[in-house]
């Protein structure tokens, strides 16, 4: 008996032995994947600027664009333009089917998981084939032509999954307990919705829509076939646009002003990060007011 | 069986009530008589019934998919199922849950929510609505500098306690509660069962609980519940001093539940 105790007690501690050596060494393994991210991201981030920043002036900012002076300006229109028509109607019919779903189906009802499976699969699929089919819907048989509306109609669909997914988790995460306390006190079914669960759900769906943000801002396969690439500002929504990206992208394949195409990266970069910083400000203020400081 | 009292009529009844969920049969031919300006304590062991009947006076069963109620359940004569608006039935019963859950809002919001539904916007009329609310729930003292904080900086008890604020601001006339303090510590604990008790004089209150002993202090009359059935329904004393089923005795002597 004491034999036997003794080898259990011995394989007991080379057990937490092995375990605490591998412990170790998943440590290490995710510290060097931390850093080896860290270093691949910061060192584009500097990459670019290096590149980009001495090329920033004001001739890039210039509002005509021509073949002597590049400018960019009319993109950073374009693409804000872009960015509120396409967001403004995925977030507007996104959050309203995340609603449906959420809030007035049976969560688990096979319908409901294998729209949630179609929608996952949706949001995964390359931007090129919404491109086509912004093309051949908007473009051709609309006739709305390479243009601003087309774009934004396209990435509109693009961006829409995404944001219904979020969304639908976003409102998923709020406490039942929530919704019934407002039911119990005598409120319907919308003004719940409107006044519990939404403000509560708010800062997962900003987070949706930021995503929605990037997706448009980064997009240019999607647009070169439904809002085409001139370089102006749109006269209407029927005007051809183009947005930063994709002016990136017609600088860069010309290849004879790669520097401008940088100092476009740089502009880009800062106008996302100025989106989320102002929507991070944004949303702690929110999540200060609702939940308090302490 | 009953123990009618001349001065507080007869509020609520329950006649030959059925409720299921699914196939699950939760409540089995009910008749009960709950009077007003008393507090009822329904007791049983989990899975008894007592919830269900609970939430079947404001139905908020009505969630629960596949929930069916047969018979009547009237308040002041009117069907419960029938004949009211389920939103403005639940203006006029209110509930407490056995979880706190306030609103993810300031403290004052969390109370005008309920009046606003219900049509108040004059803002000197909810700074009232807040004030009275708060003083029967005993919480004005220490909220008072700070109605516009968020409710979920509160302590569980303080929290349940404006949940119960948040009831009263829509001035039901029947308040429900579900467990309301078993989240809560014994001293927080103590100060429900007090406010509770400060406000039997002014609404009808029905109590679940599985404290037997938090029956037994606050309440008139208790219901024992079991499987479904309702097994004896008396003056709380009177249930717990001479229970006159004998599943009663044993429940209540801790040998089940």
């Amino acid at each position: 008996m004491k034999l036997l105790n003794q080898t259990n007690a011995s394989a007991g501690v080379s057990t937490a032995k092995t375990i605490s050596k591998r412990a170790m060494a998943l440590k290490i393994l995710a510290l060097i994947a931390t850093v080896v991210t860290l270093a691949l991201i910061g060192g584009m981030m500097i990459f670019i600027l290096i590149k980009g920043v001495p090329f920033i002036n004001q001739s890039l900012f210039e509002v005509q664009y021509n073949s002597e002076n590049q400018s960019l300006f009319s993109s950073v229109v374009d693409t804000v333009l872009m960015t509120v028509i396409a967001l403004s109607i995925a977030g507007i019919l996104g959050i309203g089917a995340a609603i449906y779903l959420a809030e007035y189906t049976h969560s688990q009802s096979k319908l409901v998981v294998s729209i949630r499976y179609a929608f996952e699969t949706l949001a995964g699929i390359p931007s090129i084939i919404y491109g086509l089919f912004g093309m051949l819907l908007f473009v051709v048989y609309f006739k709305m032509g390479y243009s601003l509306l087309a774009g934004s109609l396209t990435l509109a669909i693009m961006c829409l999954p995404l944001v219904m997914r979020t969304t639908e988790e976003a409102l998923l995460a709020v406490p039942t307990s929530y919704r019934e306390g407002s039911l119990a006190l005598g409120a319907g079914r919308l003004r719940t919705i409107f006044q519990i669960v939404l403000p509560a759900a708010n800062p997962g769906i900003v987070s949706g829509l930021l995503l929605g943000v990037g997706r448009i801002m980064g997009e240019t396969a999607a647009l070169i076939f439904t809002a085409g690439t001139v370089a102006a500002l749109p006269a209407s929504l029927f005007s051809s646009v183009r947005t930063l990206s994709v002016h990136m992208y017609v600088l860069a394949s010309e290849g004879l002003y790669i520097d401008k195409a940088y100092a476009t990266a740089v502009v880009l970069l800062a106008l996302v990060a100025v989106i989320n910083v102002a929507s991070w400000l944004m949303s702690a203020r929110l999540e200060r007011k609702n939940y308090g400081s302490a | 069986m009953e123990a009618p009292r001349p001065e507080s009529g007869d509020r609520i009844k329950f006649s030959e009530v059925n409720a299921y969920y699914g196939d699950f049969h939760a409540l089995k031919e009910i008749n009960l008589k709950i009077y007003h300006r008393q507090i009822t304590a329904l007791i049983g062991p989990s899975g008894c019934g007592k919830s269900t009947l609970l939430k079947s006076l404001n139905r908020m069963n009505d969630l629960i998919h596949g929930f069916r109620l047969t018979g009547r359940v009237t308040l002041d004569g009117e069907d419960i199922y029938r004949d009211f608006d389920v939103n403005s039935l639940r203006k006029r019963v209110g509930m407490v849950f056995q979880k706190p859950n306030p609103f993810p809002m300031s403290i004052r919001d969390n109370i005008v929510f309920g009046p606003k539904t219900h049509g108040v916007t004059n803002s000197k009329q909810l700074d009232e609505i807040v004030e009275r609310a708060l003083i029967q729930s005993a919480l004005f003292d220490e909220v008072k500098d700070k109605l516009n904080k968020s409710a979920m900086a509160l302590s569980g008890g303080q929290q349940q306690r404006l949940c119960i604020a948040r009831a009263l601001a829509i001035e039901p006339e029947v308040i429900l509660m579900d467990e309301p303090t078993s989240a809560l510590d014994p001293i927080a604990t103590e100060k429900i069962e007090d406010t509770i008790t400060e406000l039997k004089d002014l609404y009808t209150i029905i109590i679940v609980t599985h404290n037997m002993q938090q029956a037994r202090r606050i309440s008139d009359r208790t219901a024992f519940f079991l499987l479904g059935e309702l097994v004896e329904v008396r003056e709380t004393h009177e249930l717990f001093e001479d229970p006159q089923d004998k599943r009663t005795r044993a429940y209540i002597k801790g040998k089940f539940g």
